[in-house]
Formats: structure tokens, sequence, C-alpha cells
């Protein structure tokens, strides 16, 4: 075998966290993108393309992830690379169709960039295919996005897949109800996000609540499963829950059959007010993609509309089709 | 019998506890203790492997849900894991410590600005200096960390102790302590949703062991 030292041709580096595709693979992207643009042409979104360098002073309205990479331009401006496409068509929508009758339709097919610490699946440089719905309120809009992922994930080949399906007001409005503060809230949501069930454990330990009051507050954010999970549920909770059921009751049964609720999903852009979900796939172990409502972001750029999107990492895709390849062939 | 889940198992300190636990909920893991130079037991779902490795299986769903300790947690902050369980054995205190008399890392902060600290936690260390407002070089060694304060190269050393002995032995005193650690129940997020009947049967088991 010939040592790897032995390389005669001079070696280009390129930046951490990014890479080049070869026609192979790329062949097999684009059979992802074009099954998923089919679906979301069919459906009435209108692709559109933004800057991948924005302001950063307009990035940092919207409240999303803190961008990763930073330039200066010739008049001494801070320019930022986007981290997602929803606060790019957030201010697209408010600029753009400031006067266009609601709702709004537009889809993406677009690098985002995020300073990660890049592993298969997560680079700091990635392709998203995702839709904005906007001025669709719950719970109507948010069941026409979760379709719209369902086919375009079905029409990509991909069988296994799971919607994990919860509320990002869900636990603050139950905290609420228990008279907690905003501030101890605050610390309960952050360990929650952080996925940390003993973190939480041992700060509801400290409140001044009953124990079944605890008991109740740490075992509302575990429950997982079908739509039993919220029949199950009662009291304050049962009211927390009432968004996601009239939701699921929208769902077309192809649809419904993916969802699994999650009562402590919380996902950690700082913009969702409503239903959040996310994608799984058996042949991974990280969510493929996932969205939400951001009903208040639009208004942050200066047309109060609600909207829902969500965003698919077509590289995670990839990989779970390969996977799902794999397990047939075995 | 299997829990239909890959077990992530620490070798080394936990390992013993660990397997007392899994028989505690109805596995048998007589073929693990006995075999030690075995990894993979597919019949009770259990691969085992260094502790702080357990993170790293977990978060690619190589195994559904692991068992490692909180000071393993700590240091790798960015893995994107559930804590679900205190399991409350392998009980260690993370320890800011010095040689015996006159605290040498006051005086070097005093005088020179800085202290040097070793430590085998690199991102532990960095972090409690900056949560407490002051200015360290951290020096991350592999092996031994009580060697370094005796040779001169750092003023204090950030370590692990369970019982004091090794520090006692070398000389060296606790200044501070940065947290408990124990061993914690961790899960792959995807594992959390799609396996949740077992991940809760699971947790549900141990709560009660």
């Amino acid at each position: 075998m010939r040592p790897f030292a032995d390389i005669d041709h001079t070696i280009h580096p390129i930046p951490s966290g990014t890479r080049d595709v070869l026609p192979d693979e790329m062949r097999e992207l684009r059979d992802i993108t074009e099954a998923v643009r089919g679906v979301f042409e069919l459906d009435g979104y209108g692709e559109v393309w933004t800057p991948t360098l924005e302001y950063e002073a307009v990035l940092g309205r919207g409240g999303g992830a803190p961008p990763a990479y930073r330039v200066f331009d010739d008049h001494g401006e801070v320019l930022a690379l986007r981290t997602d496409m929803t606060i790019p068509i957030a201010r697209l929508v408010a600029t753009r169709f400031h006067s266009s009758e609601p709702p709004l339709r537009f889809c993406y097919f677009a690098h985002a960039y995020r300073g990660v610490r890049p592993h298969r699946g997560q680079m700091r440089e990635f392709l998203q295919a995702g839709i904005e719905l906007v001025g669709s309120p719950a719970p109507e809009g948010t069941a026409e996005a979760l379709s719209v992922m369902c086919h375009a994930l079905t029409a990509t080949g991909l069988r296994g897949y799971s919607i994990g399906l919860g509320d990002a007001s869900l636990y603050r409005t139950l905290l609420r109800s228990f008279h907690v503060s905003e501030a101890v809230g605050d610390q309960l949501v952050a360990a929650l996000v952080q996925r940390d069930f003993v973190l939480l454990e041992s700060e509801l330990a400290q409140l001044g609540l009953d124990d079944a009051d605890k008991q109740l507050l740490l075992r509302v954010p575990q429950i997982r499963g079908g739509p039993e999970v919220l029949d199950a549920a009662a009291g304050p909770v049962a009211e927390a829950v009432a968004g996601l059921r009239r939701v699921y009751e929208l769902l077309a049964p192809e649809v419904a059959e993916r969802v699994i609720f999650d009562l402590g999903l919380a996902r950690d852009l700082g913009y969702y007010t409503g239903a959040v979900f996310e994608v799984y796939d058996p042949a991974l172990g990280a969510p493929l993609g996932g969205g939400g409502r951001y009903d208040d972001l639009i208004g942050r750029f200066g047309r109060p509309l609600p909207a829902v999107g969500f965003a698919l990492g077509i590289d995670r895709l990839h990989i779970a089709l390969t996977g799902e390849e794999r397990a047939v062939q075995l | 019998m299997s829990l239909g889940l890959t077990i992530a198992v620490p070798r080394g300190a936990l390992m013993n506890d660990t397997l007392d636990r899994l028989d505690a909920i109805g596995l048998d893991t007589s073929e693990v203790r006995s075999n030690d130079r075995k990894l993979l037991f597919g019949d009770i779902g259990v691969v085992t492997m260094r502790p702080s490795d357990v993170p790293t299986y977990v978060e690619a769903g190589a195994a559904d849900v692991g068992i490692t300790g909180k000071d393993v947690l700590t240091e790798q902050p960015e893995r994107d894991v559930y804590e679900l369980l205190d399991l409350g054995y392998g009980r260690c205190v993370m320890v800011l410590a010095t040689i015996d008399g006159p605290d040498p890392s006051v005086e070097a902060l005093r005088r020179l600005g800085v202290m040097r600290v070793a430590t085998k936690y690199y991102k532990t260390a960095i972090a409690y200096f900056e949560q407490t407002g002051r200015q360290a070089e951290i020096v991350e060694v592999k092996g031994s960390v009580e060697l370094a304060p005796l040779t001169g190269l750092v003023e204090a050393i950030v370590d692990l102790t369970a019982t004091g002995t090794t520090l006692r032995e070398n000389n060296l005193v606790i200044r501070e302590e940065l947290f408990v650690s124990t061993a914690r129940l961790i899960a792959n997020p995807v594992s959390h949703k799609l396996k949740a009947a077992a991940i809760d049967t699971m947790l549900e088991k141990l709560r009660a062991a």
C-alpha cells in the first residue's frame, strides 16, 4: 500500500465545517431537492432567493441563532452570514410584500451558516429546504405546514419518519397557572431547552409548591406518545394542550399517523411562539429538521402577521435515506 | 432479557454500581462481569466503553441511552443528549486544590495577575475561572495531575476526588469545591421520542431500584 505521505500534489485547505460536493453525491442531493421542490410548487409555495450576507443589525431584530461569520463591507457596515432563512424571509415579507393580501407562501433551497462543532449531518455551512406560510394563523396554518412537510418527506422516498409535535408556550402556560414567577420560569424553561431533567427536578424542588404539583411540573414535559396523551391530560394541562388538539383534528390520516406528541419539546431558537415540531427517523440520531409558529417575528420587522414554517436539513435527509436503504438490504 | 434499547455502560469506577443497577431492573449482566475483553453484549443490549466516550455514542444514536458521570457531561457541554436521572452513585467532588500552607495561587494572582492551573477537565476549568472572574492559565495534562503543582509547573489543580486520599498523600489541600458529580442516565434525543415507552420503563425501574 502506498504511504499517505507520498502525496505529490498540493493540498489547499477549506474552512472547518465546509465541504466539497462531487458529482455522485450531487446527483443524489438533486434527486432529494427536486422531489421536495415538486411538492412545494404543487402546494403553491413560490421559491425565493435572498442574499447570503445581510446586515447584522437587521438579522439581530429576529432573535434567531447568533451569526458565526461576520465581515465589514467597504462602508464599515457589519455584515453577517445568515443562520437560517426564516429571518431573511420575515424581512422580505415586511419590505417587499408590505401591502400584499395574506396568506403568502414562500419556499427556499438555501445554505445557512452556524458556528457549530462540525460532525456528520451538522456542518457549519448547510443546505436547508423549507417553507414559510405567512398570514395563516393556528390551527389551520400549522396543519397546512405539517401536511406540506409530510408530503415533501414522503416524496423523497423516506419511509420510517415520525413528527414530534409540541408547543413552545405550553410549559410557560402551565407554570403561570401555578403562579410561578417569570424569572423562575425562565430558569425552568432553560433547563428544558438544555434537555436536562435532573436540573429541572432540582430547581422544581426549591419552589414552594405541593409535592403533587412539583411532580406534575416534572412529569408533563416528559410526556410523549400518541393522541391518548392529550386525552389523559386534565386540569391546567388540558388547557395547555388545547392548541395541539385543534391542530391534530385538522390533520389528514396520513399525516396524523406520523405524529408523536411531545409535551416537553422546546426548540432552542427564541422566536417560536406556539406549535413546534421536529422530524425523527430511526436511521439518524439527530432530527432531520423542524419548525414551528412564530406569530410575532414578522411584526418585529414591521408587518404583524402570524406565521409558521419549517426547514429540512438536506444532508441529514440524505443520510437518513441512505440508512433506510441499508436497513432494507440487511 | 433485553429492554429493547442499546445501553452504553461505562468501564472503570462506575462499572460495578452500574451493572448492579441493571441487574436490579431485570437485566442479567453476569456475562459482562465475567468477560473483561468483550465490548458488545447483544443479548442484553449492552455496550461497554470509557465513561468519556458514552456521550459520543449516545449523541450519535449508536447507543439509545447511556450512563456516565456528571464530570464527563460538564466537560462536554456541547453534546446534544437528554439528562434523565441522577443515579446517585459514583459520588465525587470537582475541586480546586493547591499545596498545603499559604495558598500559592492567591500569591500568583496577586503578584503575577494569572494563576496557572493543571487539569484533565479543560473546559470545566475554563468555565469555572470565567464565572468566578479570575485570570487563569489552564494547562491540560493527560496523566497524574497531582504531579504538576509538586514540580512547580502550576500553582493549583482542578480535579475530581472521591475520598481525598491521593490529594493528601501528595501534600495537597482542597481550597474550593466546584460541584458534586454522580452517575447520570442520558438518552439520545431521537431515541427519546421513537423509543419513548422503553426509555420511560427503564427510567421508572431505575427510580424504584
